[in-house]
Protein backbone atom coordinates (compact mmCIF):
# COMPACT_ATOMS: atom_id res chain seq x y z
CA UNK A 1 0.00 0.00 0.00
CA UNK A 2 2.81 2.34 0.97
CA UNK A 3 4.69 1.52 -2.24
CA UNK A 4 1.58 2.19 -4.26
CA UNK A 5 1.13 5.60 -2.62
CA UNK A 6 4.78 6.45 -3.26
CA UNK A 7 4.37 5.42 -6.91
CA UNK A 8 1.26 7.57 -7.32
CA UNK A 9 2.98 10.52 -5.63
CA UNK A 10 6.01 10.08 -7.88
CA UNK A 11 3.76 10.02 -10.95
CA UNK A 12 2.05 13.15 -9.68
CA UNK A 13 5.38 14.90 -9.29
CA UNK A 14 6.51 14.18 -12.84
CA UNK A 15 3.12 15.01 -14.36
CA UNK A 16 4.23 18.56 -15.11
CA UNK A 17 7.30 17.38 -16.98
CA UNK A 18 5.39 16.20 -20.03
CA UNK A 19 6.09 17.93 -23.31
CA UNK A 20 2.95 18.85 -25.09
CA UNK A 21 2.74 20.44 -28.54
CA UNK A 22 2.93 24.23 -28.21
CA UNK A 23 2.20 25.07 -31.83
CA UNK A 24 -1.40 25.54 -32.80
CA UNK A 25 -2.32 23.07 -35.50
CA UNK A 26 -4.90 24.63 -37.77
CA UNK A 27 -7.81 22.43 -38.71
CA UNK A 28 -10.10 23.34 -41.56
CA UNK A 29 -13.58 23.91 -40.23
CA UNK A 30 -16.51 21.99 -41.60
CA UNK A 31 -19.43 23.85 -43.10
CA UNK A 32 -22.17 24.15 -40.51
CA UNK A 33 -24.94 25.69 -42.58
CA UNK A 34 -27.83 24.45 -44.63
CA UNK A 35 -27.29 22.22 -47.68
CA UNK A 36 -27.55 23.79 -51.10
CA UNK A 37 -28.98 22.31 -54.26
CA UNK A 38 -26.66 22.06 -57.23
CA UNK A 39 -27.17 24.15 -60.33
CA UNK A 40 -27.95 21.18 -62.57
CA UNK A 41 -30.55 19.80 -60.15
CA UNK A 42 -33.04 22.31 -61.47
CA UNK A 43 -35.60 22.18 -64.19
CA UNK A 44 -34.37 24.03 -67.25
CA UNK A 45 -35.70 27.57 -67.35
CA UNK A 46 -38.59 28.68 -69.47
CA UNK A 47 -37.74 29.57 -73.04
CA UNK A 48 -38.22 33.33 -72.49
CA UNK A 49 -35.28 33.40 -70.07
CA UNK A 50 -32.96 32.01 -72.77
CA UNK A 51 -31.03 29.93 -70.28
CA UNK A 52 -30.42 26.98 -72.58
CA UNK A 53 -31.57 23.45 -72.09
CA UNK A 54 -30.45 20.50 -70.03
CA UNK A 55 -31.97 17.51 -68.31
CA UNK A 56 -32.61 17.91 -64.61
CA UNK A 57 -29.78 16.27 -62.67
CA UNK A 58 -27.56 15.78 -65.73
CA UNK A 59 -24.37 17.54 -64.79
CA UNK A 60 -22.51 16.91 -68.05
CA UNK A 61 -25.45 18.31 -69.99
CA UNK A 62 -25.55 21.46 -67.84
CA UNK A 63 -21.77 21.90 -68.07
CA UNK A 64 -21.94 21.65 -71.85
CA UNK A 65 -24.62 24.32 -71.94
CA UNK A 66 -22.71 26.64 -69.61
CA UNK A 67 -19.51 26.08 -71.61
CA UNK A 68 -21.27 27.24 -74.77
CA UNK A 69 -22.32 30.31 -72.85
CA UNK A 70 -18.71 30.91 -71.79
CA UNK A 71 -17.44 30.60 -75.34
CA UNK A 72 -19.96 33.22 -76.42
CA UNK A 73 -17.74 35.71 -74.55
CA UNK A 74 -15.01 35.04 -77.11
CA UNK A 75 -15.68 37.51 -79.89
CA UNK A 76 -12.74 36.35 -82.01
CA UNK A 77 -14.33 32.93 -82.25
CA UNK A 78 -17.77 34.41 -82.78
CA UNK A 79 -16.63 36.72 -85.57
CA UNK A 80 -14.13 34.58 -87.45
CA UNK A 81 -15.94 31.25 -87.45
CA UNK B 1 -14.97 19.66 -63.52
CA UNK B 2 -15.57 23.36 -63.80
CA UNK B 3 -13.83 25.80 -61.46
CA UNK B 4 -15.71 29.06 -61.79
CA UNK B 5 -13.43 32.11 -61.91
CA UNK B 6 -13.44 35.72 -63.02
CA UNK B 7 -10.70 37.12 -65.19
CA UNK B 8 -10.48 40.83 -65.97
CA UNK B 9 -8.48 42.00 -68.95
CA UNK B 10 -6.86 45.29 -67.89
CA UNK B 11 -6.11 46.15 -71.55
CA UNK B 12 -9.83 46.22 -72.29
CA UNK B 13 -11.48 47.58 -69.15
CA UNK B 14 -12.64 51.14 -69.79
CA UNK B 15 -13.85 51.82 -66.23
CA UNK B 16 -17.45 52.19 -67.34
CA UNK B 17 -18.76 50.51 -64.17
CA UNK B 18 -21.28 48.58 -66.24
CA UNK B 19 -20.40 45.42 -64.29
CA UNK B 20 -21.02 47.20 -60.98
CA UNK B 21 -24.39 48.44 -62.18
CA UNK B 22 -25.35 45.05 -63.65
CA UNK B 23 -24.53 43.37 -60.33
CA UNK B 24 -26.47 45.94 -58.32
CA UNK B 25 -29.46 45.62 -60.57
CA UNK B 26 -29.47 41.85 -60.97
CA UNK B 27 -29.12 41.09 -57.28
CA UNK B 28 -30.87 44.17 -55.86
CA UNK B 29 -27.91 44.79 -53.60
CA UNK B 30 -28.70 47.29 -50.82
CA UNK B 31 -27.26 50.78 -50.61
CA UNK B 32 -23.73 50.82 -49.21
CA UNK B 33 -22.90 47.28 -50.29
CA UNK B 34 -20.74 46.82 -53.37
CA UNK B 35 -20.29 43.25 -54.39
CA UNK B 36 -18.22 44.40 -57.34
CA UNK B 37 -16.20 47.53 -57.98
CA UNK B 38 -13.76 48.86 -60.53
CA UNK B 39 -10.27 49.66 -59.29
CA UNK B 40 -8.05 52.02 -61.28
CA UNK B 41 -4.31 52.37 -60.85
CA UNK B 42 -2.17 55.25 -62.15
CA UNK B 43 -5.36 57.28 -62.41
CA UNK B 44 -4.85 60.19 -64.78
CA UNK B 45 -1.35 59.17 -65.89
CA UNK B 46 -1.43 59.14 -69.67
CA UNK B 47 -0.69 55.68 -71.08
CA UNK B 48 -0.29 54.08 -67.67
CA UNK B 49 -3.86 54.08 -66.40
CA UNK B 50 -5.28 50.59 -65.95
CA UNK B 51 -8.59 49.47 -64.52
CA UNK B 52 -9.81 46.11 -63.39
CA UNK B 53 -13.13 44.98 -62.04
CA UNK B 54 -12.82 43.25 -58.68
CA UNK B 55 -15.24 41.12 -56.68
CA UNK B 56 -14.96 37.84 -54.82
CA UNK B 57 -12.39 35.77 -56.72
CA UNK B 58 -13.86 32.48 -55.48
CA UNK B 59 -10.43 31.37 -54.28
CA UNK B 60 -9.52 27.70 -54.49
CA UNK B 61 -8.09 27.97 -50.95
CA UNK B 62 -10.26 30.74 -49.60
CA UNK B 63 -8.93 32.66 -46.56
CA UNK B 64 -12.45 33.78 -45.59
CA UNK B 65 -13.40 30.14 -45.27
CA UNK B 66 -10.34 29.49 -43.11
CA UNK B 67 -10.95 32.28 -40.60
CA UNK B 68 -14.74 32.08 -40.23
CA UNK B 69 -15.45 31.24 -36.57
CA UNK B 70 -18.88 29.81 -37.31
CA UNK B 71 -17.88 27.94 -40.50
CA UNK B 72 -20.62 29.44 -42.60
CA UNK B 73 -18.68 29.19 -45.90
CA UNK B 74 -18.83 26.36 -48.37
CA UNK B 75 -17.62 25.69 -51.90
CA UNK B 76 -19.99 24.35 -54.51
CA UNK B 77 -19.07 21.58 -56.94
CA UNK B 78 -18.30 24.28 -59.53
CA UNK B 79 -15.78 25.96 -57.21
CA UNK B 80 -18.00 28.89 -56.21
CA UNK B 81 -17.44 30.11 -52.64
CA UNK B 82 -20.76 30.81 -50.93
CA UNK B 83 -21.95 31.34 -47.38
CA UNK B 84 -25.01 30.80 -45.23
CA UNK B 85 -26.39 34.13 -44.00
CA UNK B 86 -28.48 32.40 -41.35
CA UNK B 87 -25.26 31.32 -39.70
CA UNK B 88 -23.12 34.43 -40.27
CA UNK B 89 -22.62 36.52 -37.13
CA UNK B 90 -21.24 39.57 -38.97
CA UNK B 91 -17.93 39.49 -37.07
CA UNK B 92 -15.92 40.81 -40.01
CA UNK B 93 -13.02 38.35 -39.80
CA UNK B 94 -13.56 37.40 -43.44
CA UNK B 95 -13.23 41.06 -44.42
CA UNK B 96 -9.79 41.27 -42.78
CA UNK B 97 -8.71 37.94 -44.28
CA UNK B 98 -9.81 38.64 -47.85
CA UNK B 99 -7.04 40.13 -50.04
CA UNK B 100 -9.65 41.60 -52.42
CA UNK B 101 -11.97 43.32 -49.93
CA UNK B 102 -14.84 41.23 -51.23
CA UNK B 103 -16.90 40.74 -48.04
CA UNK B 104 -19.27 43.66 -47.51
CA UNK B 105 -21.36 44.56 -44.48
CA UNK B 106 -24.59 46.53 -44.59
CA UNK B 107 -24.36 49.43 -42.14
CA UNK B 108 -27.77 50.97 -42.57
CA UNK B 109 -29.00 50.21 -39.05
CA UNK B 110 -28.79 52.35 -35.94
CA UNK B 111 -25.74 52.46 -33.62
CA UNK B 112 -23.24 51.51 -36.34
CA UNK B 113 -24.82 48.10 -36.64
CA UNK B 114 -22.84 45.69 -38.77
CA UNK B 115 -25.17 43.29 -40.50
CA UNK B 116 -24.53 39.90 -41.98
CA UNK B 117 -21.82 39.64 -44.57
CA UNK B 118 -22.76 40.00 -48.23
CA UNK B 119 -20.52 39.20 -51.16
CA UNK B 120 -20.47 38.19 -54.80
CA UNK B 121 -22.10 34.79 -55.26
CA UNK B 122 -20.99 34.32 -58.88
CA UNK B 123 -24.74 34.71 -59.43
CA UNK B 124 -25.18 31.26 -57.88
CA UNK B 125 -27.55 32.19 -55.06
CA UNK B 126 -27.04 30.47 -51.74
CA UNK B 127 -28.26 27.69 -49.47
CA UNK B 128 -31.97 28.18 -50.06
CA UNK B 129 -34.31 26.55 -52.56
CA UNK B 130 -32.96 27.52 -55.98
CA UNK B 131 -34.70 30.46 -57.67
CA UNK B 132 -36.96 30.96 -54.63
CA UNK B 133 -38.00 34.30 -53.14
CA UNK B 134 -35.98 33.55 -49.98
CA UNK B 135 -32.84 32.89 -52.01
CA UNK B 136 -33.26 36.09 -54.00
CA UNK B 137 -33.80 38.22 -50.90
CA UNK B 138 -30.74 36.89 -49.10
CA UNK B 139 -28.30 36.18 -51.91
CA UNK B 140 -29.64 37.58 -55.17
CA UNK B 141 -30.31 35.90 -58.48
CA UNK B 142 -29.27 32.32 -59.17
CA UNK B 143 -28.24 32.61 -62.80
CA UNK B 144 -26.15 29.44 -62.80
CA UNK B 145 -29.33 27.47 -62.03
CA UNK B 146 -30.81 29.14 -65.12
CA UNK B 147 -27.85 28.03 -67.24
CA UNK B 148 -26.39 31.52 -67.38
CA UNK B 149 -23.15 33.19 -66.35
CA UNK B 150 -22.85 36.08 -63.87
CA UNK B 151 -24.59 39.25 -65.00
CA UNK B 152 -21.44 41.40 -64.65
CA UNK B 153 -19.45 39.29 -67.12
CA UNK B 154 -22.30 38.88 -69.57
CA UNK B 155 -23.05 42.62 -69.48
CA UNK B 156 -19.44 43.76 -69.96
CA UNK B 157 -19.47 45.87 -73.12
CA UNK B 158 -15.82 45.36 -74.05
CA UNK B 159 -15.78 41.77 -72.76
CA UNK B 160 -12.92 42.74 -70.45
CA UNK B 161 -14.53 40.84 -67.63
CA UNK B 162 -14.72 37.14 -68.38
CA UNK B 163 -16.52 34.70 -66.13
CA UNK B 164 -16.74 30.93 -66.22
CA UNK B 165 -14.59 27.82 -65.93
CA UNK B 166 -11.01 28.88 -65.25
CA UNK B 167 -9.60 26.87 -68.15
CA UNK B 168 -12.13 28.21 -70.65
CA UNK B 169 -11.73 31.89 -69.73
CA UNK B 170 -7.94 31.46 -69.63
CA UNK B 171 -8.05 30.05 -73.18
CA UNK B 172 -10.07 33.05 -74.36
CA UNK B 173 -7.69 35.46 -72.66
CA UNK B 174 -4.61 33.72 -74.06
CA UNK B 175 -5.91 33.90 -77.61
CA UNK B 176 -6.50 37.62 -77.18
CA UNK B 177 -3.01 38.17 -75.84
CA UNK B 178 -1.50 36.27 -78.76
CA UNK B 179 -3.57 38.24 -81.26
CA UNK B 180 -2.78 41.68 -79.89
CA UNK B 181 0.72 40.81 -78.67
CA UNK B 182 0.59 42.41 -75.23
CA UNK B 183 -1.06 42.41 -71.84
CA UNK B 184 -0.02 39.01 -70.53
CA UNK B 185 2.08 40.23 -67.62
CA UNK B 186 -0.40 39.99 -64.81
CA UNK B 187 -1.64 36.45 -64.77
CA UNK B 188 -0.12 33.10 -63.82
CA UNK B 189 1.36 30.12 -65.62
CA UNK B 190 -1.87 28.29 -66.44
CA UNK B 191 -3.40 31.39 -67.96
CA UNK B 192 -0.33 32.25 -69.98
CA UNK B 193 0.47 28.78 -71.31
CA UNK B 194 -2.70 26.75 -70.88
CA UNK B 195 -3.50 23.72 -68.78
CA UNK B 196 -1.19 21.43 -70.83
CA UNK B 197 -1.35 17.64 -70.62
CA UNK B 198 -3.23 16.19 -67.64
CA UNK B 199 -0.94 16.09 -64.62
CA UNK B 200 1.72 18.23 -66.29
CA UNK B 201 3.62 20.62 -64.04
CA UNK B 202 5.35 23.90 -64.89
CA UNK B 203 9.13 23.59 -65.30
CA UNK B 204 11.27 24.04 -62.20
CA UNK B 205 12.77 27.45 -61.56
CA UNK B 206 16.49 27.62 -62.41
CA UNK B 207 18.73 27.59 -59.33
CA UNK B 208 19.80 31.05 -58.20
CA UNK B 209 23.42 31.94 -58.11
CA UNK B 210 24.50 32.92 -54.63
Amino acid sequence: MKKLLIAIAALGLVAGCGESEQVVVYKQGKYQGKPDTRSWDNEQPVAELRGGSWKKGDRANWEEQIKNRQLAQHEHRRIYQ
Amino acid sequence: MARMKFLCDAERCIECNGCVTACKNENEVPWGVNRRRVVTINDGVVGAEKSISVACMHCSDAPCMAVCPVDCFYRTDDGVVLHDKDLCIGCGYCFYACPFGAPQFPQAGAFGLRGKMDKCTFCAGGPEVDKSEAEFKKYGRNRLAEGKLPACAEMCSTKALLGGDGDVVADIYRERVLRRGKGSEVWGWGTAYGPGAPGAKPPAQPARKS
